[in-house]
């Protein structure tokens, strides 16, 4: 099978998670105590505000119809109208999504530039000192909340670098974007590596004392090659599985490092929509990034499938 | 005899665990011609496959060479550390292993695989390495070379990818083969075919083989000289046709008596009784003396060495005379 | 000639595990290096009432944002509040909701998956699919969205942690079970007879819950950084009830100038999710089958 086919399929068994995940976004609304139309305008609301609420949003419809009218207007496009600016949510979420995104790709570069080195300098020399240190890194690593990890960088980096890291924001243009962001995507980098690095290294150990790696030394080739070209590459397959799973946690770290550095992403969004309990958007915001979340696993099933010919073959 | 063209004297290799030191090679020697084929068999954990890796400096971890030389055309290849072993590696010496399908790397394709040793360690272009590539797997019969280059290990068969072994083997043109039990995971009848390529490839390219197996069968239809192994020794050698006729070491008896398919239909197989002893413990007694039928008090006095008998063969039995008795009262083969 | 049979385990391995677990837990320094570093931070969140030199919630507005000192250990805060006594009242209310919000998800997520693996078939296929769709929401998002829904609050914590966490435990049993269940032992205590519930809960389970045991401590680290986390963002416990998470968002805005009013509650947390690790690491090692 090729590597469109096997994409296809791949796609397809995507389809039924996405109706289950806009069931699930769909309930939350049920899920408010009492009544969602007066919780979310506040107890200073007219009537009239909250009933027109209750007709925008089919709350005196049935439950069948009322998800039949979300998934109808989901698929216009329509995530409903932000209850606090005067735009739909979304086109606020559109808006936002792009800083979102850089974030997303450039932590999860960092992460692999920061893991990658690492666990090949670990597994080199099994249980030497340097294997010790890098063992120890996910210990410790594994308890950092993010958000911490990150006022410490603002705190001992950004704070130092006389402007250089900005301690917030999302500056102009690429390089502006580049620098800007560096901060909080080591941040959520460093949020991951220690997972990474972890299962970098045992992979990569167990690549290390299989027959091939054997078969190519004994072609003597240098043991340069012998890492890079066949053990790396070996070992990188099972951690793209590894990565994908931890993007989809990555991509929920975004929501609060935003906040810490002020970039104007989808999470800074939802969370300002939060207390603005503006529900639309932050249900759309949930939406959205679970969607991510299932373009980055067919994402990582993809390059598995690249990097491994067995798979397609399955 | 000419100069031999591998040399191994008193070679012990010794695994560290933390349960203790496992002397899973101690103190063997065996020699080969240019052009030999030689066989070295034993029951699994005898340190047969350990002397083969030993060799090459392919020892798994965390295994290390404690004594001994390795000579290759003379020069010493413990001695020449890492660098000296490169060198021989995919040069002249090279090895086949057991399992086709994790010997090979599984996301490479197969040409790539038999032309990197002449491209990244004999430094040749791309193209002439990929001609060789071709070349070779024309050599080692598998068909349709031009597209199977481009194949995954996974998308071949047993068979094939054991071809593809071989031609790995031979990219360098080496002097000596290493070969590491090549036909244990084959059907017969594959096996059979690649028994029978290694063997008109050693007469067309006058290359020398080691032979590693716990298969007798193959050992006849292959080696020349043989060396049986017993818990980290050499217990005998000699030339195969008069090791299999009269073996002059209880144990060497006994690996052919619990042969079942030899050509001469025997009454009942038997298997050795007892177990190989433990190699992280030392010995202060002949190693098989428990397990052997032969076996006096004296053989409980120290341990046994080898020793030259008749005819160029050796062998590490104080009552050597007493199973070759035995063995021509009751012949486990008439022929070979 | 010889042929390899594959290894075939003929009684519970159970047995044999918790021998080897008294014999030797005190020998792997992992375990008992994630034990001390637990155990201390237990025993002062415990003790908090009788350690704590001030009250939490005191205000001394003579003392506002001092540096340690051998009055303040750890300097107070912008309302002139001991720090050191308001990092032992945070462990208390922390720790004791990481460690119960776990326990529900390790429940239902354990019946879950042991009911998905041992039945399969459209049992199976159900909760599996239901799985698959609450892992496509990232952690943090979906904690927070129901968080919010539900409102603030340790009670709504509880229920969001349960409502997502569950899904790792069900994975990892069901995983687990479906290797087990083909067993011989298990085999031989259908055909004796014996029930599903007898043979979930007396031969499944005793040797498959190991694993959950230690994904449940990494688990613990997880759900209590949901926790800091949702009280850095204002969502978790709410003041005046002293937390980390609350401590380092109002020790933020004065990060130039007092830096360790946001360090030391994240050091803490830290130190937690370390002594957490070292356990489960400990447990792994001590729990694994020889």
């Amino acid at each position: 099978m090729d590597l469109l086919s096997y994409f296809l399929r791949r796609l397809v068994q995507a389809v039924p998670v996405v109706i289950g995940v806009t069931v699930l976004v769909f309930f939350m609304i049920h899920l408010v105590p009492g009544d969602p139309a007066r919780t979310m305008l506040g107890t200073h609301a007219s009537p009239a505000r909250i009933q027109a609420l209750h007709k925008e949003w089919g709350l005196d419809q049935p439950l069948w119809v009322q998800y039949k009218d979300f998934m109808s207007r989901l698929l216009h496009g329509n995530l409903g109208d932000s209850l606090y600016y005067q735009e739909s949510a979304g086109t606020l979420i559109m808006g936002r999504l792009p800083a979102t995104i850089w974030l997303l790709c450039y932590s999860t570069v960092l992460a692999i530039v920061i893991a990658v080195p690492l666990a090949a300098l670990a597994a080199s020399k099994k249980d030497a000192a340097r294997d010790q240190v890098v063992r120890a890194v996910p210990m410790v690593g594994l308890g950092f909340p993010p958000f911490w990890l990150g006022i410490m960088l603002l705190l001992l980096v950004a704070l130092h670098s006389g402007g250089f890291f900005p301690v917030g924001g999302y500056g102009n243009g690429f390089t502006g974007h580049l620098q800007a962001m560096f901060l909080p995507s080591l941040t959520i980098a460093l949020g991951i590596s220690p997972i990474l690095i972890r299962s970098l290294r045992a992979s990569l150990l167990n690549v290390l004392e299989s027959d091939y790696i054997m078969t190519a030394r004994s072609k003597g080739i240098s043991e340069r090659r012998v890492m890079y070209r066949h053990a790396l590459r070996n070992g990188v397959i099972s951690t793209v599985t590894v990565l994908g799973i931890n993007l989809a946690f990555l991509v929920g770290s975004t929501v609060v490092i935003e906040q810490v550095f002020a970039v104007p992403g989808i999470g800074q969004l939802m969370l300002s929509s939060i207390f603005q309990r503006d529900f639309p958007i932050v249900q759309g915001v949930t939406l959205v990034f679970a969607i991510m979340v299932v373009v980055i696993y067919l994402a990582a099933d993809l390059v598995h499938a690249m990097l491994d010919p067995r798979v397609r073959f399955d | 005899m000419s100069e031999p063209l591998l040399e191994v004297r008193d070679l012990s290799v010794e695994i560290t665990l933390s349960r203790g030191t496992i002397h899973a090679v101690d103190g063997v020697s065996f020699a080969l011609e240019p052009g030999a084929a030689m066989g070295l068999v034993g029951e699994s954990g005898c340190g047969k496959s350990m002397t083969l890796r030993a060799i090459l400096g392919l020892l798994p971890r965390p295994g290390r060479i404690t004594a001994g030389q390795v000579l290759f055309n003379g020069k010493d290849l413990v001695k020449g550390g890492q660098r000296g072993l490169r060198e021989v590696r995919g040069g002249s010496i090279s090895m086949i292993f057991q399992e086709p399908m994790t010997a090979l790397n599984p996301v490479m394709r197969v040409g790539d695989q038999i032309a990197e040793g002449p491209r990244y360690h004999l430094g040749w272009s791309r193209s002439a390495a990929r001609d060789r590539a071709l070349e070779l797997m024309r050599m080692v019969g598998i068909p349709d070379p031009r597209r199977r280059m481009r194949a995954y290990p996974h998308e071949l068969s047993g068979g094939l990818r054991q071809r593809v072994m071989i031609a790995i083997a031979l990219s360098s043109e080496p002097q000596l083969i290493l070969c590491d039990e090549p036909t244990t995971a084959l059907d017969v009848t594959i096996q059979d075919q690649i028994l029978k390529l290694l063997q008109a490839l050693r007469r067309d390219l006058g290359v020398a083989i080691v032979f590693v197996t716990h298969d007798l069968a193959v050992i006849a239809q292959t080696c020349e000289t043989l060396a049986v192994m017993y818990a980290g020794r050499v217990v005998e050698t000699g030339r195969v046709e008069q090791m299999f006729r009269e073996p002059h070491h209880p144990y060497t008896l006994g690996l052919l008596r619990s042969v079942p398919d030899f050509d001469v239909v025997r009454d009942s197989l038997e298997a050795i009784p007892g177990m190989p002893p433990d190699l992280a413990s030392t010995f202060t007694a002949c190693r098989f003396a428990p397990r052997c039928q032969f076996a006096q008090d004296d053989c409980l006095a120290g341990e046994v060495n080898l020793r030259e008998i008749d005819g160029g063969r050796s062998v590490a039995c104080l009552h050597d005379d007493a199973c070759a008795a035995a063995a021509s009262a009751d012949p486990v083969i008439a022929r070979v | 000639m010889a042929t390899a049979a594959a290894p075939i385990v003929t009684e519970p391995l159970v047995v044999e595990r918790h021998r080897g677990f008294r014999e030797r837990w005190y020998r792997t320094p992992s375990f008992v290096a994630g034990l001390v570093i637990i155990g201390t931070m237990l025993t002062l969140a415990v003790l908090a009432p009788v350690i704590a030199p001030y009250d939490p919630n005191h205000q001394d507005l003579t003392q506002l944002l001092q540096g340690p000192s051998s009055q303040h250990w750890l300097g107070t805060d912008n309302l002139g509040r001991d720090v050191w006594s308001r990092m032992l009242y945070a462990a208390r209310v922390d720790l004791q909701v990481a460690f119960l919000a776990v326990c529900f998800p390790f429940i239902i997520g354990t019946v879950l998956g042991c009911i998905s693996g041992f039945y399969g078939g459209w049992a199976d296929t159900g909760v599996m699919r239901f799985v698959d769709v609450v892992v496509a929401f990232p952690f943090y998002v979906l904690i927070i969205a129901l968080v919010f829904v539900l409102g603030p609050g340790t009670r709504n914590i509880y229920i969001a942690i349960t409502l997502v966490g569950w899904v790792s435990y069900a994975r990892i049993l069901r995983g687990e079970i479906l290797v087990a269940k083909r067993q011989e032992y298990v085999l031989a205590a259908r055909g004796a007879g014996f029930g599903d519930a007898r043979i979930v809960m007396r031969h499944l389970l005793p040797n498959v819950i190991t694993q959950a045991i230690v994904f449940a401590m990494s688990d613990i680290v997880l759900d209590l950084l949901a926790i800091v986390t949702l009280g850095y963002l204002g969502l978790g416990i709410q003041p005046p009830t002293a937390d980390w998470g609350t401590m380092i968002a109002d020790g933020e805005q004065f990060l130039t100038t007092h830096w360790q009013l946001s360090t030391f509650p994240g050091v803490a947390v830290v130190i937690v999710g370390l002594g957490l690790s070292l356990l489960g690491d400990g447990l792994a090692d001590l729990l694994r089958p020889e």
